[in-house]
């Protein structure tokens, strides 16, 4: 067991404030088409155990565009499949040459676990229903090209918290800039401990109440397939929770409408909010690309 | 191991903790053949002590007692065998430890009782087997109490897993009461508590990890305890309880006068939840750590009587069962070397609980709780069993040094008060620093 190398993100939690204002510096001036070859000759792994389009994708690009090489490596077809553990996956991949480890894992923990035993980068993409702080950094990107700054800004995060790391690192990234976040839902998606997380969230039950005011409409998919053992039924959700319209006035007239992906038009927004003006969603993948740029320029030490 | 020690010993010039006995003086003690022949004031027992033990600034206290380990045989010997589970139960004060039977296979006959016992075995302390409650620990069938207890079993169990089920439950109280064996409960309602792997707060929703909540534990204790109430002379016995909500199921039962008895290890009265940090797989166990809340009421009970026991639930694992993902990561840490040192440093030094009660929670408290007559006293004729330790005695465990096969432990570094000088069993010293 040693400390995560120099340049690992495996979270927002424990990044400093300092680093976030670095990257998020960084990711506005990185650019696709023109880039720098700054990782030429670096390898950078894409090790994947869970499904992916966005982060894959995006992280792929962005390593390509800073002249990186990238490998992909997925739980099926691969040695996972045979039952090799995370660490020795790491262990191998290090062997093979890996300057970098790009992850994607089910289970909570998963790239700790592998920095605390690796002696390179390792950048969570996403872990369980822990952290995705790269969806973290390219969502306060997008706000930032919207708003002039996170000061004073509101913001209403909406939907099934409890199971998304996508909410996670979102209230421990804007709560670093006072941004004040209400959390949405009914309450087996947004438990009361929720609140707890962060000093400066809050709970409420009723999106009229969420929506009043805010700056930032941040809707999270819902996942129906862990509706199922759940008490809420999916006609409730959608009456109570559903982004429309109508709902969408009450925020505040400028307000940014986002969603990380997939969206379920009908089911947690209708398709006029998801193609209407306010919507930055397709922004949101977009500044995708620059912002993993920032995360591997930081990660591989060649822009401290 | 219980072969009679044809040389006597004179413990000298020590204080004698025995609460059962009621003594808590400077005593000598004299042990021959594997008995307790002589307790008096110091320098009074003429004669005696063909070896002699210089106890001077030292506690002696009957043999400790733990209800609840694991040593992995048969099946596991790569995380623990009998031989290394009791050298590190000696290494920590215990002289006789009770084994859980959740091995592979699952120890439900009279004849995996025996093999447990045999001196083959290398056991260096006394050992206890608790045999399973339900055929292969399955939770269907009953397994057969009278001949399990004939071979040696002292209480059933189907630890690992609750026995959930209404009938099956009271059906094993009842057959317990008719023999008088107790029925040891692991609580844990697994039909709340699937995929969770530690106490649900707002630790386990940091980290995004499913959770266990403390009600989990409670509703199977609050129904156990009303059954035992229910069945005449039953016997029930709360393994490794670990919330107030149980605790107060407890009292309920011991108010009524039932037969119902607990025990809590020492990782929960000495941690809780927010301790597993970055996903720390040495904080992993079941029941997990709980909320500081939980952890409050434990210090009280341990204080004001209503827990019988401490019991280590010493659960050796191997390395590649540790390093993987938190969720994957086996449940349980060692506890049998560490379990002396965290009860006075933490329950002693922090929270002023008198030593006579840690001694009594180490000792006539266990021994009553399955009737291990002869033990957890040390009056005149009881079995040759003493703990030597120097309550003031600072130091390091290492768990690299450990005795036991496996160094599953979040105590490794740890600075502790309370140290066992020598462990004594059956008249012979099997440890002695």
């Amino acid at each position: 067991m040693n400390k995560p190398a120099r340049g690992s993100l495996l979270g927002i939690e424990h990044l400093d404030t300092k680093e976030i204002v670095g990257l998020l510096k960084l990711a506005r001036r990185m650019n696709p088409q023109k880039a720098r070859p700054l990782l030429r000759g670096k390898r950078v792994v894409l090790l994947f155990y869970e499904a992916s389009t966005r982060t894959r994708s995006s992280f792929e690009f962005a390593a390509k565009s800073l002249g990186a090489m990238t490998t992909l490596v997925q739980s099926s077809g691969s040695s996972i499949e045979k039952g090799e553990s995370v660490i020795d996956t790491g262990y191998t991949l290090r062997a093979v040459g890996a300057d970098c480890i790009v992850m994607r894992h089910p289970s909570a923990g998963a790239p700790h676990l592998m920095a605390t035993h690796l002696d390179i980068p390792i950048i969570n993409a996403g872990d369980g229903m822990h952290e995705h702080p790269s969806q973290a950094l390219l969502d306060a990107v997008t706000i930032l090209k919207h708003k002039k700054s996170f000061k004073g800004l509101q913001a209403t995060i909406i939907g099934d918290i409890f199971h998304s790391r996508v909410a996670r690192s979102a209230c421990h990234l804007l709560t670093r800039f006072e941004v004040k976040i209400t959390l949405c839902g009914p309450p087996e998606f947004v438990p009361d401990v929720a609140a707890t997380l962060v000093p400066g969230l809050r709970v409420t039950r009723h999106i009229e109440d969420a929506l009043r005011g805010t700056d930032v409409v941040m809707l999270l998919r819902v996942q129906t397939e862990r509706l199922a053992g759940q008490k809420i039924r999916l006609q409730d959700y959608i009456a109570r929770y559903q982004m429309t319209a109508a709902r969408l006035k009450l925020a505040k007239r400028d307000a940014i409408v986002m969603h990380p992906g997939p969206i379920i038009r009908g089911l947690e927004l209708t398709a006029e909010v998801a193609d209407g003006p306010q919507s930055v969603i397709v922004d949101e993948v977009h500044n995708g690309v620059p912002t993993r740029m920032a995360i591997l320029a930081r990660a591989l030490g060649k822009v401290r | 191991m219980t072969r009679p020690e044809q040389k006597s010993l004179l413990i000298k010039g020590g204080h004698l903790i025995d609460p059962a006995a009621r003594i808590n003086a400077s005593m000598d003690v004299l042990l021959r053949d594997g008995r307790v022949v002589e307790v008096a004031v110091p320098n009074k027992i003429r004669g005696g002590g063909d070896e002699k033990f210089d106890a001077r600034g030292l506690i002696v206290a009957p043999g400790f007692i733990d209800l609840h380990v694991h040593l992995r045989e048969p099946g596991q010997s790569y995380k623990e065998t009998i031989a290394t589970g009791t050298a590190a139960a000696a290494a920590g004060g215990f002289t006789s430890v009770c084994t859980m039977p959740n091995t592979q296979p699952v120890v439900d006959t009279a004849e995996w009782v025996s093999w447990l016992r045999q001196p083959e075995r290398g056991a260096v302390v006394n050992v206890f087997p608790i045999a399973a409650a339900t055929r292969g620990s399955k939770g269907g069938t009953l397994t057969d109490f009278s001949a399990l207890q004939r071979a040696g079993a002292v209480a059933v169990t189907d630890d690992g897993k609750p026995i959930l089920d209404d009938d099956i439950m009271r059906m094993a109280l009842r057959l317990g009461a008719e023999l008088n064996l107790p029925v040891v409960q692991h609580a844990e309602d697994t039909r709340v508590t699937e995929n969770c792997s530690m106490h649900a707060g707002p630790t386990s929703f940091r980290l995004g990890l499913r959770a266990m909540p403390g009600s989990a534990e409670a509703t199977v204790v609050d129904r156990d305890v009303t059954l035992a109430q229910q069945i005449r002379e039953s016997r029930l016995h709360v393994a490794h309880l670990s919330t107030s909500d149980a605790l107060k199921a407890v009292r309920r039962g011991k108010r009524a006068k039932a037969r119902v008895t607990c025990e809590i290890t020492p990782h929960h009265f000495t941690l809780i939840d927010e301790n597993v940090g970055e996903y720390d797989t040495n904080f992993k166990m079941n029941p997990p750590l709980r909320s500081a809340t939980d952890r409050e009421a434990i210090l009280v009970a341990l204080a004001d009587g209503t827990v019988d026991a401490i019991a280590t639930d010493h659960a050796p694992h191997a390395a590649h069962e540790k390093q993987v993902e938190f969720e994957r990561a086996a449940f349980g840490i060692t506890g049998l070397e560490t379990a002396l040192g965290l009860a006075v440093t933490h329950l002693h030094r922090t929270h002023k609980i008198p030593l006579t009660r840690i001694v009594e929670l180490f000792t006539s408290g266990p021994a009553r709780v399955f009737d291990l007559s002869g033990r957890g006293s040390l009056a005149r004729g009881s079995f040759a069993d003493v703990t030597i330790f120097d309550p003031k005695k600072r130091w390091t465990f290492e768990a690299a040094n450990t005795r036991s096969l496996s160094r599953n432990t979040p105590f490794d570094g740890c600075q502790l008060t309370g140290k066992a000088v020598a462990t004594i069993v059956a008249g012979r010293i099997v440890y002695g620093m």
